[in-house]
């Protein structure tokens, strides 16, 4: 009898640590939001922080969020820094490549105002397509030699795409398939996982913190921090992508950066341009 | 006679057995607590790594620990070799915690 009650106590808490594994287990596909709830809930939470911030002057990042930055950075204006490097990048565009072919034949309409279109999701090779890796797929499949991906050439050229999209809309898409919704989602993660040794995510910097400052710097809003890319940085003492931005945030979290394009870099550009979809392409950007 | 012989014997191999406890450590070559330290230090970072969250200052750690070994200093070494396995562990426990974690940061 007593046997029988510690063999039915075992079976029982056998089954009841079953049942709680399955309890514990991440329901991700259940409790994650929609692409459409998160752009509502992000912009919300941004209009509602900054509340004397025009939408569309998001993407001005830190001079959207301080007064004294802006009237300094509408003054540079008048000479922009990143000027040379969209010169250099109209020339390359039109560039012959050994075979008789350029740059602009990789992009649809010669790759002008063409900037709000990237990334997108290519259903073929079932993987985000950034604006820089487009490039490079084009110099490469036309025998050229690939461009450094954080600046340089690559800056040149993605600063005179975006100089001729300047203020159209984003318009970033996710198209009905799930490899697309996956992307998202990966890069939706990367943004909020915590990382390096100082313990920081994307979000605690660009979520919790913009128009606070970090050292010298005044930390950008999140939504349409792309929309400016590529940028000049004082800092930098030059041109800089969005895979230098990538690198240098994971470098200075004290976490060692990906490789440029890899492909958590480009589902957390993915994310991050679906978000700020609708906001106004402004790069060329020039930044402290 | 015999009780002298066995004594020559036995005198010796007690005064070994009394010293014997510090043999191997001083058989031991002097480098290889510095070199288990290294190995272990490497191999969780290199865990690490396959979670896609190394740490820069695991590497200098590292970089550091093979540097006072090249030099011979073994003690600093080995000390440098385990902190860099401190931070890598470190690195591990973070990757593994943000798994989940990350969703509580997330905007609702």
């Amino acid at each position: 009898m007593a046997r029988k009650a510690v063999r039915f106590a075992l079976r029982f808490a056998a089954m009841a640590a079953a049942v709680s594994v399955i309890a514990a287990r991440p329901s991700v596909a259940l409790d994650a939001s929609t692409p459409e709830q998160d752009f509502k809930v992000f912009r919300e939470y941004f209009v509602k922080k900054f509340p004397k911030v025009p939408l569309e002057d998001f993407v001005n990042g830190p001079y959207s969020m301080n007064e004294d930055m802006r009237k300094q950075w509408i003054e540079k204006e008048d000479f922009p820094p990143y000027d040379f490097a969209v010169d250099r990048g109209k020339e390359l565009m039109a560039q012959l490549f050994k075979n008789g072919k350029t740059l602009a034949d990789c992009f649809p309409d010669k790759g002008i105002g063409i900037r709000q279109n990237y990334p997108y999701f290519d259903t073929d090779k079932g993987q985000v397509i950034t604006l820089e890796l487009a490039v490079n797929q084009c110099l490469e499949a036309n025998g050229e030699k690939p461009y450094s991906y954080v600046k340089d050439d690559m800056a040149a050229v993605t600063a005179y795409m975006a100089l001729t999209s300047r203020g159209k809309p984003m318009s970033v898409k996710i198209p009905n398939d799930p490899r697309a919704l996956q992307a998202y989602e990966a890069g939706k993660q990367y943004f909020y996982q915590r990382r390096g040794q100082l313990n920081f995510s994307c979000a605690s910097c660009h979520i919790q913190s913009p128009g606070e400052r970090i050292r010298a710097e005044v930390l950008a809003p999140a939504l349409g921090i792309l929309n400016a890319m590529p940028i000049y940085r004082s800092e930098w003492g030059g041109m800089g992508t969005i895979s230098r931005r990538f690198t240098t945030c994971n470098s200075q979290v004290r976490g060692t950066p990906l490789e440029p394009q890899d492909p958590e870099y480009r589902n957390l550009e993915y994310y991050l341009s679906y978000l700020s979809n609708g906001l106004p392409i402004s790069g060329p950007g020039a930044r402290p | 006679m015999r009780q002298f012989a066995m004594r020559r014997l036995i005198i010796p191999a007690v005064v070994a057995a009394a010293l014997g406890t510090g043999f191997p450590a001083h058989a031991q070559a002097p480098d290889a607590a510095f070199k288990a330290a290294l190995a272990e230090a490497e191999a969780t970072n290199k865990r690490a790594g396959e979670l896609r969250n190394q740490w820069t200052v695991t590497f200098a750690a590292l970089a550091a620990a093979r540097k006072a070994g090249e030099a011979g200093e073994f003690d600093k070494a080995t000390k440098l070799a385990q902190d860099a396995k401190a931070l890598a562990e470190a690195s591990v426990a973070q990757s593994l915690r943000e798994k989940d974690a990350w969703r509580d940061s997330e905007l609702h």
